[in-house]
């Protein structure tokens, strides 16, 4: 199965299956160790975040700057394994999915059973390659952390591969 | 004594750098192409694609082949004659992090490890030295991306452990990376010396090309785990399959008495590195 989803909802990501390629069209937010970190602990502190998190969809990834006449440099995914200790709450929070490289641990899959997400991963170590597919990028807060600050991408057909889905079924034995 | 000048050290370190970063490794390429040709499965197949298409697009475009322009690692061979006159180790280290800025590279380098409180920057690079015969510097660089450094392992063995053992531990530390680090891999295995020598010997088995055979006995050797590893199926980015590495490489040292060393470095399919001579 492979197809260009451009809503992504709960609905769309009940029926993905572990192992569904498809093709994404829309927002990504790209959060990385320290974002994460610094959501939490306002969470934590109970202040207001910087940015809603429901239905985003979060992408582990730190960019390298942008070439002249580019969108942005290459943007491939970040090991998702370092965020598991932070997902579960961020998942709470109403986010709809994640996108990274690698296993996540069994907490992480309950989480994405229980609040219904899903957990992909994108073409690793392919920053070049998925470059293309960004068409604009904004700064949304975090500046002071350079490449980890979070950035809204403009994605388009940015490929995906169903790692986790709602069911706990995962592409990792 | 033969005098290099530092403007030339500097052009060629900032030139490495940016190449490195920009050109997937022959070796590497070759080992993915004929990796397509064996992996059957669909799913890899289609990620073994996009990491060779990946290559072309950073070649053409000058845009880095991995968003993880690494921690920059460099070999340096310094010839006992040469004569610089100034620190060269300063030189390679700002060299390299002018290239970094110049070349829309990223600055992964965060200065306080502990209480990490300040903007990524590109320095420092960290240069191991050796000192060597004649009157040349020969500098490689490996700019060492952290997705696959954090699955470095060592292990202190006895100096009575079979190789059956080493390579059970080898083995192991592959499955403990499992899809994380970007495979399909390239490992570095360095045997002997002392603990921290046996890690940097890992290191830069990196450096040696993947095709260039080793001595027979080392081969076999690398052959085996070659094997054993392919058999974990963690595949292309995990997605299972017939090939989870694409080479290794193993260098060995003299060590003591009551001890075995055995370091395992693990690098991701976006092995860069290169070397000028001057
Ligand atoms: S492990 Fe290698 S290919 Fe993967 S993100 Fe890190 S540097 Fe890039």
């Amino acid at each position: 199965m492979e197809k260009v989803i451009r809503h992504l909802t709960k609905d769309v990501i009940k029926v993905l299956k572990a192992g569904d390629f498809i093709l994404f069209s829309g927002i990504l937010y790209t959060a990385r160790d320290q974002a994460h970190k610094k959501l939490l602990d306002l969470i934590k502190a109970k202040k207001p975040l910087p940015f809603d998190l429901k239905d985003k969809v979060i992408y582990y990834c730190g960019p390298t700057p942008a070439l002249h006449g580019q969108v942005v440099g290459a943007c491939g995914p970040t090991t998702s394994s370092r965020m598991d200790s932070f997902t579960p709450q961020l998942l709470s929070k109403g986010i709809l999915a994640m996108i990274g490289k690698g296993q996540r641990c069994a907490e992480v899959i309950a989480a994405i059973k229980k609040y219904q997400a899903v957990y992909f991963s994108t073409y690793a170590g392919c920053g070049a390659l998925l470059s293309q597919c960004v068409k604009s990028k904004k700064l949304i807060c975090f500046a002071e952390l350079g490449t980890e600050a979070v950035f809204a991408f403009e994605v388009e057909k940015f490929p995906l591969i169903t790692a986790i889905d709602a069911q706990g079924g995962t592409i990792y034995e | 004594m033969r005098k290099v000048s530092v403007k030339i050290i500097e052009d060629k370190v900032k030139s490495l750098s940016i190449k490195v970063n920009t050109h997937l490794r022959p070796d590497v390429l070759s080992a993915l192409k004929k990796a397509l040709r064996l992996e059957t499965k669909t799913l890899a197949r289609k990620a073994l694609n996009a990491i060779i298409k990946n290559a072309e697009i950073a070649q053409e475009k000058s845009i880095a082949i991995c968003q993880d322009t690494g921690l920059p690692v460099v070999f340096l061979e310094l010839g006992a004659e040469v004569y610089i006159g100034q620190n060269i180790t300063e030189i390679i280290i700002n060299s390299v992090a002018q290239a970094y800025r110049q070349g829309c590279l990223r600055a992964s380098l965060q200065r306080d490890p502990i209480l990490r409180q300040y903007k990524p920057e590109y320095k420092p690079a960290i240069v191991h030295t050796d000192i060597v015969n004649g009157g040349k510097i020969k500098i490689s660089l490996l700019p060492k991306g952290f997705g696959s450094e954090n699955k470095a392992q060592v292990k202190m063995f006895n100096p009575t452990s079979s190789w059956d053992e080493i390579s059970d531990f080898i083995v192991q530390s592959v499955a403990l990376a499992g899809a994380s680090a970007c495979p399909p891999y390239i490992i570095g295995i360095g045997i002997g010396g002392t603990q921290d020598f046996a890690c940097l010997l890992a290191k830069k088995a990196l450096l040696l090309p993947i095709d260039k055979k080793s001595n027979a006995k080392i081969a076999a050797m690398e052959t085996n785990l070659l094997q054993r590893i392919n058999k974990l199926k963690i595949g292309a980015m995990g997605l299972g399959g017939k090939i989870t590495c694409l080479g290794i490489k193993i260098l060995t040292h003299p060590t003591h008495i009551a001890g075995l060393p055995a370091a395992v470095n693990i690098s991701c399919h976006a092995l860069r590195s290169g070397s000028v001579v001057i």
